[in-house]
């Protein structure tokens, strides 16, 4: 149906169709996440305001000279009818001083209700950086990198090793230890929760970063995705540097690594993902503020009675800016990949 | 390592480089297996299995014990039955309206579009964000002033306090997880209409076939594969959901929105008494649905040889 290709330039109505599918759906999956970026950079008060405007606007500030601060910019109604832009000074129940800023010394007593705010297009950059200050965003940010590169080296260490021994020797029980590795596919994680708890307890791992990389680094995914690779690499390599008297180590780590780099980038870029991402294994083990990752940080913070929206919303583009970066340069090795192995 | 060589000899030393795979294999997964049925047959508060008295079937008989099993207000672990009933329901729509739309989305990514690699980011993009992140953008554009209460009004209609209503909350929920996840299964069902010979379609427009004849006579039949697998997949982690769901409504209002791996994770880690058996006895509970469905997979995949699988995150 859809699916036939047509061409000289006909346009009929399935490509209407298919034309306001495809708006719709640029709609209903990028907006949220763009109302998300430019709500972050909305100040506390215009977060406020509803409905909301597209864009961040924010108070106008205009500098008076002879005053320290800017001042907040108003729009004043004056008896004589005629309106002007003024600051104000101060305020003292419904009546407020302000001035005009090109005439300083001439203060004017207004009621609140003959004037309103002045606006103007303004990014409140300030929440990204007050989060560092006032949550111990660097900290989480720290965690997140800490488990992800290093679960992300050992698992690629790990799962290569193991794929050389299962794609490039013929030892006995070599089968077994095959479909052993791959029976894990059938156990998710969430099935062995309380038992994990306790193993990873007794390893004296809680609220250690460490109690989420390791039960984490010995994907059935990733080994079998290397051993597929390595399986095409020719066996005369190996013979040959056997030859020249390399140790087993050396033929591993010199030969068959760098040969099976493609099939590595598609693990490592799977493996940042997960490790990321991950959520519950992560709230079960790591229970201390400062052992948080990101996730935990955001999960708690939603959570608090009054959510503080304009940090939190500058935290969440934080958490999904480097899983865009990443996905900006390889989306097409990320979905080939997908497509191949049918895993995520 | 050349030690090792000369000790254990050339095919031998494969056993030297698996170890470390199998170790933690062994400890973060096989040993764990034996010890959760250790935990459903055992009792107490107490983390540690030698404190922990043998009490036989209670933990599941405690699950299991109801008056009427329709009906999970008379069960005496009633939050177990709702999210049971829950999970259930939320599978069936999830994964119905999963297929419908990944299917609809690749038949018009299959299409020759103008930016088609542009629109396929567009769908694909969610799949890659946190489940945290997906329930906060989510959280942030239906909350009571948020962007889609304000668009509803703006166009006449009254909003709704959608996340603290139960049958919205439940529905949202539904929405979001497809939201976040429909790129995934269309990248697969992608890969199998490119898959589909293009001389196929080229033989049934010279027969003059109707756009319907064409999709019901040959992609639906030779996309059939991928369909199922796309199914049992979505199936498989649908039973599973947790972590966006948890962010976006906590389970609630009340417990429209728990599901089982939620009341698994509460009973074990997140009441002041934790009921660790119990937790294992439910976890039980969901490793037989999860081994139904993958069985199931296996038969169904065969065909597609290829290891596809139905664990998330590794």
């Amino acid at each position: 149906m859809l699916t036939a290709t047509r061409g000289r330039g006909r346009f009929d109505w399935t490509d209407w169709l298919t034309y306001a599918y495809l708006v719709l759906g640029l709609v209903l999956m990028f907006g949220p996440v763009l109302w998300l970026v430019l709500s972050s950079f909305k100040s506390a008060a215009a977060l406020n305001e509803f409905p909301p405007r597209l864009l961040p606007y924010g108070q106008a500030m205009v500098q008076v000279p002879g005053r320290a601060e800017a001042l907040p910019l108003f729009r004043v109604k004056l008896p004589d009818g005629t309106t002007r832009e003024m600051v104000e000074l101060r305020r003292i129940g419904i009546e407020a001083t302000m001035v005009d800023p090109k005439k300083p010394e001439e203060e004017i007593k207004v009621n609140i209700r003959e004037r309103e705010r002045v606006r103007e297009f303004h990014l409140a950059t300030e929440n990204y950086t007050e989060i560092f200050g006032k949550f111990n965003f660097a900290r989480f940010l720290w965690n997140s990198v800490f488990i992800t590169v290093i679960a992300t080296l050992i698992t690629l260490l790990f799962n290569a090793m193991a794929a050389f021994a299962l794609s490039k020797y013929a030892f006995s029980g070599q089968k077994w230890v095959f479909l052993l590795i791959l029976s894990t596919l059938m156990i998710p994680p969430t099935i062995i929760l309380v038992p994990n708890f306790l193993v990873v307890s007794e390893l004296g791992l809680l609220n250690s970063l460490w109690g989420v990389i390791w039960p984490a680094v010995a994907t059935p995914t990733g080994v079998f995705l290397l051993r597929q690779y390595m399986l095409t690499i020719p066996d005369e390599l190996i013979d040959a540097a056997r030859m020249d008297h390399a140790s087993e180590w050396r033929i591993f780590w010199r030969i068959i690594l760098p040969l099976s780099a493609p099939a590595l980038a598609v693990l490592a870029i799977f493996s940042v993902m997960w490790r990321w991402n991950d959520f519950l294994w992560p709230l079960i083990v790591l229970s201390r503020t400062e052992n948080f990752t990101l996730q935990l940080a955001l999960n708690a913070f939603q959570g608090e009675l009054t959510t503080q929206w304009h940090y939190l919303l500058a935290m969440t583009v934080m958490t999904l800016l480097p899983i865009t970066v990443v996905f900006a340069f390889l989306q097409r090795h990320i979905t080939t990949g997908i497509a191949s192995s049918g895993v995520k | 390592m050349r030690g090792l060589q000369r000790v254990l000899g050339v095919p031998r030393i494969g056993w030297v480089f698996v170890a470390p795979n199998l170790l933690i294999l062994g400890l973060f997964t096989f040993v764990p297996i034996v010890i959760n049925f250790y935990y459903a047959f055992t009792g107490g508060v107490q983390l540690y299995p030698s404190q922990r008295p043998f009490t036989g079937l209670e933990n599941l008989e405690t699950l299991f014990e109801c008056g009427n099993y329709l009906d999970p207000s008379t069960c005496r672990k009633d939050l177990f039955w709702r999210a049971l009933y829950n999970t259930a329901w939320f599978a069936f729509f999830q994964v119905a309206l999963m297929v419908l739309f990944s299917l609809i989305t690749a038949l018009v990514l299959n299409r020759k579009i103008f930016g088609r690699g542009f629109f396929r980011g567009v769908f694909f993009y969610p799949v890659l964000l946190s489940p945290v992140v997906v329930a906060l953008i989510w959280k942030w554009v239906l909350q009571r002033e948020g962007v889609l209460n304000a668009i509803l009004q703006g166009a006449g209609g009254t909003g709704a306090e959608w996340l603290n209503h139960a049958s919205w909350a439940f529905f949202w929920s539904v929405f979001v997880s497809i939201w976040a996840h429909m790129g995934f299964y269309t990248l697969i069902l992608l890969a199998g209409l490119q898959a589909i010979p293009a001389d196929l379609y080229e033989a049934a427009e010279m027969d003059s076939a109707s756009p319907w004849r064409r999709f019901s006579r040959i992609t639906l039949p030779l996309l059939m594969p991928n369909l199922l697998v796309v199914l049992v997949l979505a199936l498989i982690r649908a039973v599973q959901i947790f972590d966006e769901i948890f962010v976006l409504t906590g389970g609630g209002p009340g417990s429209a929105t728990t599901f089982i791996v939620q009341f698994i994770y509460q009973t074990a880690f997140a009441e002041s008494i934790r009921l660790y058996g119990l937790a294992a006895a439910a976890s039980l509970v969901l490793a037989v649905t999860l081994l139904v469905l993958t069985l199931l997979q296996l038969r169904v995949s065969r065909k597609n040889a290829n290891g596809r699988s139905g664990r998330g995150h590794g």
